[in-house]
């Protein structure tokens, strides 16, 4: 029973990091309209970023989220203004838009990709971090973790309060339902958008630089954050904050469940076979609403 | 989205292509070109940057400054042509096939990993260049040695390795230092499967049961419950064949989990600088594949001078080796004192040589003589086997308990 349980928690930990990791491209792809292949160098990007603020100027990774943040709200805000905004414009429809977004980040990837591995080479990476021992229910948990899960709640939390209690929020959801019809009710599509993309952007560097204190990540590993971001995504449906909580807890769960109960091996084959059955009972998503 | 061809890369085959016609006017030619495709970017970037880059910028910044490869009576610069190969092997074969046939260097240093040095293998053996395989690591070795005459493979077997840890392990236990549980858990790829398909037997011969034997595929962010299960059956040995990320991963989760077998041994990865870099105290006991000599001046030296040129520690298993392969060509071509591969690989093949690991001289194409087995003792990581190697060190055991963070 205390096995079960200690499962369960570990579980639960590895999930809330896949949805900490995928809350940031749920509203990048499905309210901005952006498919972000980049995502993932997004991810790593701030995981140097507070890799190097703990290192050279001891700065703590916590710190580092005040100071990441912002900065990756802005750099996001400006990369959907100047670089993203004339695909939106002469896109006909989502559909054209999501094929550009594809192509046009694909090569931001390299990009990004390129200018971290100039500065800190292709080597891996890794510091500790809060890296003590916690007690939870007869599971053996790192601090850092924990604190990860934490501000996985803390900033799903706080997106959905502001999605579904306030002003901007509503018309982010409005854009994100039914992008054709929002701006007949006076929604600035253009203004919603960008800014939808960059608190997508700054929870992506919440998200890298929260997991940059447990794992050992290096400058050529974004697509392996990508990919588990977009089965998260897709399995909670596209836009979905409730369903991206949903899916990466779901998915944490599984993989633990079948590493400790059935056989290490089979973890991705589990995630997957998850992922299939998802897509074919609800296509749209857990949490989605099945295509116009 | 092709191979990207660097700046310097792009100077040295221009050089080299206005170069051409004098050389052959005048016999010594004015340059060596030395080409390689290494992964830059991709997976492979990880290992390639840690072990393979900084060794061959290394040398040929080693070489240029004394003047150049001496051939004959003149000093001959090497001038370097490189790609990267994005660490995909059709990537890897293009750009083989390229510095053989278009940029016609005279001679190929190898990418970094087993995959990759197993796809370029045919090509270099067609066009009979010198291949030493300083990073591939394959129970094929033998084998392919005799196959391709020209391949030169100088990281040993994974089931070498493998065997190699219950060679350390199984006297201690007839002294009764150990118990007979091993928990083992492996990634399912490549080097992975072979060290631990060369463990399994060898434990079972030497009377050792396993009382946990998973894999777990490549990439797992999660070792928690892995570990929980392997700790379960309490075992005296814990042994892990593991890639750099999970390698950091397990021993992070037993540090703080507080699971303290008597032997601890993780796989690719615990040799690094940056494991000692991450744990510090805490490697203290920890086993791995890989070690070296510490107590040689050549190796010593060796450090010293890699910190200089890279600004850091190579890592203390491959590394040394691939510097040495390249010391064992820069040998061998100075011996034969003319661009001839053909009696290079000869050389190779029959040669000794002097190196920072040591004396060198290959068995059917292997390096026999490396270290298998390593142990962090006071911050370095100390070959401990083969038993009766220069320099090998007595296993520390049990091993200390984890030192609190």
């Amino acid at each position: 029973m205390e096995a079960a349980a200690a499962t369960i928690v570990t579980g639960f930990v590895l999930g809330g990091m896949y949805a900490l990791v995928a809350i940031g491209l749920t509203l990048q792809y499905g309210v901005a309209r952006i498919m972000n292949l980049a995502y993932g160098e997004f991810v790593v990007a701030a995981a140097f970023a507070a890799l190097w603020l703990f290192t050279s100027l001891g700065v703590s990774p916590l710190l580092g989220l005040v100071l990441v943040m912002p900065l990756a709200f802005l750099a996001n805000w400006a990369l959907y203004r100047v670089f993203l905004t004339p695909l939106v414009r002469r896109a006909p429809d989502a559909g054209a838009l999501e094929t550009d977004s594809i192509l046009a980040t694909f090569g931001l990837l390299f990009v990004v990709q390129g200018v971290m591995l100039a500065i800190f080479g292709g080597a891996y990476q890794s510091y500790s971090y809060l890296s003590v021992p916690v007690q939870v229910l007869g599971a053996t948990i790192t601090a850092n973790r924990l604190v990860a899960l934490a501000f996985a709640a803390v900033i799903g939390g706080g997106l959905w309060f502001l999605l579904a209690h306030t002003r901007m929020g509503t018309a982010v959801r409005a854009v994100a339902v039914n992008p054709a019809a929002a701006p007949l009710v006076g929604i600035d599509m253009a203004r919603t958008a960008a800014l939808a993309f960059a608190v997508g952007g700054a929870v992506v560097a919440a998200g890298g630089v929260l997991v940059s204190t447990f794992l050992t990540f290096n400058a050529a590993m974004g697509m392996v954050f990508t990919m588990k971001a977009l089965v998260v995504v897709i399995m909670g449906g596209v836009g979905n904050l409730m369903g991206c909580l949903v899916a990466g807890l779901l998915l944490g769960l599984t993989e633990t469940l079948v590493a400790s109960f059935v056989d290490p091996g089979l973890t991705l084959a589990a995630t997957y076979g998850l992922f299939l059955l998802v897509l074919i009972l609800r296509p749209a998503g857990l949490f989605g609403v099945a295509a116009r | 989205m092709n191979s990207t061809i660097t700046r310097r890369g792009a100077l040295g085959a221009a050089a080299a292509a206005l170069a051409a016609p004098a050389v052959r006017a005048q016999g010594a030619p004015s340059a060596v070109r030395i080409g390689y495709a290494i992964s830059k970017t991709g997976p492979n970037a990880g290992g390639a940057a840690i072990t393979t880059i900084p060794n061959y910028e290394m040398w040929v910044k080693e070489v240029n400054a004394a003047g150049g490869l001496r051939l004959g009576q003149a000093r001959v610069p090497i001038q370097v042509t490189e790609y990267d190969d994005r660490s995909v092997s059709e990537d890897t074969v293009r750009a083989a096939e390229r510095l053989v046939n278009q940029d016609r260097v005279d001679f190929v240093l190898p990418p970094w990993g087993t995959a990759l040095n197993l796809a370029v293998a045919p090509i270099l053996n067609r066009a009979g260049y010198p291949h030493l395989a300083s990073t591939a690591v394959t129970d094929r070795a033998p084998e392919l040695g005799r196959r391709w005459t020209n391949s030169f493979w100088m990281l040993g077997t994974g089931s070498g390795a493998g065997a190699g840890l219950v060679e350390v392990l199984a006297p201690l236990k007839q002294q009764g230092r150990i118990g007979d549980t091993v928990a083992l858990v492996s990634v399912a790829d490549g080097f992975g499967i072979e060290l631990a398909n060369g463990m399994r037997p060898a434990f079972q011969r030497a009377g050792f049961r396993l009382t946990y034997d998973r894999s777990y595929p490549v990439g797992t962010q999660d070792m928690a419950p892995i570990l929980a299960e392997a700790a379960r059956g309490n075992p005296e040995v814990f042994v892990a064949c593991s890639y750099p990320p999970d390698t950091l991963a397990i021993t992070e989760q037993a540090r703080v989990s507080g699971f303290n077998p008597k032997v601890f041994y993780t796989g690719v990865g615990t040799a690094f600088p940056l494991y000692k870099q991450r744990f510090g105290a805490a490697t203290e006991g920890v086993m791995g594949v890989g070690g070296v000599d510490a107590s040689s001046q050549r190796f010593q030296d060796y450090l010293r001078r890699h910190v200089a040129s890279a600004g850091r520690e190579p890592d203390r298993w491959a590394s040394a080796i691939t510097f040495a392969s390249l010391e064992m060509l820069q040998q061998a071509i100075e011996r034969v004192g003319r661009i001839d591969r053909a009696a290079v690989i000869r050389e190779l093949q029959t040669g000794s040589f002097d190196t920072v690991i040591g004396p060198v001289k290959l068995q059917n194409n292997l390096l026999t003589d490396l270290w298998q087995v390593g142990q962090w003792q006071g911050g370095e990581f100390y070959g401990l086997m083969p038993l009766n190697k220069q320099g090998a060190k007595p296993a520390i055991l049990p091993k200390p308990a984890w030192p609190a963070a």
